[in-house]
C-alpha cells in the first residue's frame, strides 16, 4: 500500500486518522493507560453533547416542548419503545443502560463525522469492550432470571429429538459469536466509510479527477451518515434482542 | 502534517490493531459510559420521563373538560329544545282553545240568527196566509156582490144562498 501511494507523487494515509496520540506533550509519546488521547477527547465531547441535548436542551421542562427538548424525547421515546416492544415490558428496567449505549453510539459516530475529528466507535477496542459488557451482561441476566433452564434457549425443542444436538451445538456457535459480529460490524462500518472518504479526498488533489473526487466525498460522506445513525440503531436493536432471549429464553 | 507522515511510517497497518493503545481506550471508555450512564439516570431520563407523564397527564385532563363540555352543551340544548317543543305545544294549545271559544261564539251566533230567521219567517208565512184568506174572502164578496148584480140585471130573482153557493164553489173548484 505504500508503494501504490508513493506513485505519482500522492500522498495516500487514509488510515492516519485512527492513529491514537496523546493531545498534549510530543506525537511520539507513549499511550499509557491515563494518557489524555484523541480517543478521551473525542469520548469527553460525546458526553458534553449528550449532556448539552439530553439536560440542556430539557431544561425548561416545558408541556409544550422546544425544538431541542423535542429532539431528546424523540430519541427518549425511540430507545424506550424499542425496548418496550422487541424485549417486553420487564426489560424496561434496563432502559437507562441501552439508552446508554445508544447515545454513545450514535454521537460517536456522528463527531466522528466533522472534519478533522476522530472516531472512537471506530476502534475495535472500544466496540469489542460495547459488545463484551452486552454479551456479558446479557448472559449473566439470562442464569441469574432463568437459572438453569436459560439453557433451553440452545434446546430447540420444537425441532425434532435426532436434530436437537446438532442444532443446539449451532445456537451455542451462534450465540457465542454474537459479540464477535456485533463489536466488528459498528468498527468495520465506521473505519471503512472514514477510510473510503479519505481515499476520495486523496484523489482531490489530482486536477483531472478533482469534479469526480469531490462529488465522492460528498456521497459518501451522505452515505455515511446514514450509517452512522443505523449502525447505532442496530447496535442497540441487536442488544434488546439478546436481553430479550435472556428474559425468555424459550423459543 | 509533516509530523503526520513521519508516524504514519512508525505504525504501519491498521492503528486499530495497535494493541498498546488498547488499555487506554478502554480506560477511557469505561469511563464515559459511567458519566454518561450517571447522567441519564440520574438527571435526563427522570425529567423527560416526567415531563412526557405530565404532557399524557395535561393531554387527558383536557380531553376530559372538553367532554365534560360537550355534555354540557349537549344537556342546554336538549334543555332548549324541550323548551321550544314545550312553547310550541303551548302555543298551540292556546290557538286551539281561541278557536273553540270563537267557534261556540260563531255557533252561538248562527243559531240564534237560524231562530230569529225561522220567526220572521213562520210571521211572514203566517201575515201571508192572513193576507190570502182575506184576498180569498174578498174575491168571494166581490164574486156575490158581482153574481147578485148580474143576475139581478138578467131580471131574475135574486137567492142570495143559492148564488153564495154556486159562488163558493166555483171559487173553491
Amino acid at each position: 500500500m505504500a508503494e501504490e501511494a508513493k506513485g505519482g507523487g500522492l500522498e495516500f494515509h487514509p488510515m492516519d486518522q485512527f492513529i491514537i496520540k496523546p493531545l498534549f506533550g510530543d506525537a511520539g509519546d507513549q499511550v499509557g493507560m491515563f494518557t489524555i488521547t484523541n480517543a478521551t477527547f473525542w469520548m469527553a465531547a460525546a458526553i458534553l453533547a449528550i449532556a448539552a441535548l439530553m439536560i440542556l436542551g430539557t431544561r425548561g421542562r416545558a408541556v409544550v416542548p422546544t425544538r431541542t427538548q423535542s429532539v431528546a424525547e424523540l430519541a427518549y421515546g425511540f430507545v424506550y419503545k424499542m425496548v418496550e416492544d422487541v424485549a417486553g415490558k420487564d426489560g424496561l428496567k434496563y432502559f437507562p443502560y441501552i439508552m446508554t449505549l445508544f447515545l454513545f453510539i450514535l454521537f460517536s459516530n456522528f463527531l466522528g463525522l466533522i472534519p478533522m475529528s476522530f472516531t472512537t466507535t471506530s476502534h475495535i477496542a472500544v466496540t469489542a469492550i460495547l459488545a463484551m459488557a452486552v454479551f456479558l451482561a446479557v448472559t449473566i441476566l439470562g442464569f441469574v432470571k432463568n437459572g438453569a433452564s436459560f439453557l433451553g434457549l440452545f434446546w430447540v425443542s420444537s425441532a425434532p429429538l435426532a436434530l436437537r444436538p446438532i442444532l443446539a451445538l449451532i445456537e451455542l456457535i451462534s450465540y457465542f459469536v454474537r459479540p464477535v459480529s456485533h463489536s466488528i460490524r459498528l468498527a468495520g462500518n465506521m473505519m471503512a466509510g472514514h477510510a473510503v472518504l479519505k481515499v476520495f479526498a486523496g484523489f482531490a488533489q489530482v486536477a483531472a479527477v478533482a469534479p469526480i473526487a469531490i462529488f465522492g466525498v460528498v456521497a459518501i460522506y451522505g452515505l455515511e451518515v446514514l450509517v452512522s445513525a443505523i449502525q447505532a440503531y442496530v447496535f442497540t436493536i441487536l442488544t434488546c434482542v439478546y436481553l430479550k432471549d435472556a428474559l425468555h429464553p424459550s423459543h | 502534517m509533516a509530523t503526520e507522515t513521519t508516524e504514519a511510517a512508525a505504525a504501519p497497518g491498521m492503528p486499530q490493531l495497535d494493541f498498546s493503545t488498547f488499555p487506554n481506550q478502554i480506560f477511557w471508555l469505561v469511563v464515559t459510559l459511567v458519566v454518561i450512564y450517571m447522567v441519564l439516570s440520574r438527571v435526563a431520563l427522570p425529567r423527560i420521563a416526567s415531563v412526557l407523564a405530565e404532557r399524557q397527564g395535561t393531554i387527558t385532563n383536557d380531553i376530559a373538560a372538553a367532554e365534560e363540555l360537550k355534555q354540557k352543551a349537549a344537556e342546554a340544548e336538549a334543555a332548549y329544545d324541550k323548551a321550544l317543543a314545550d312553547a310550541r305545544a303551548e302555543a298551540g294549545r292556546i290557538g286551539a282553545e281561541a278557536k273553540a271559544e270563537v267557534q261556540a261564539e260563531i255557533d252561538a251566533a248562527i243559531k240564534k240568527a237560524d231562530a230569529e230567521i225561522a220567526a220572521r219567517t213562520s210571521e211572514s208565512e203566517a201575515k201571508i196566509a192572513e193576507i190570502r184568506d182575506g184576498a180569498t174572502a174578498a174575491i168571494q164578496d166581490v164574486a156575490k156582490d158581482t153574481a147578485e148584480a148580474v143576475v139581478a140585471a138578467m131580471g131574475v130573482d135574486v137567492d142570495k144562498a143559492a148564488i153564495a153557493a154556486a159562488v163558493d164553489a166555483r171559487v173553491k173548484g
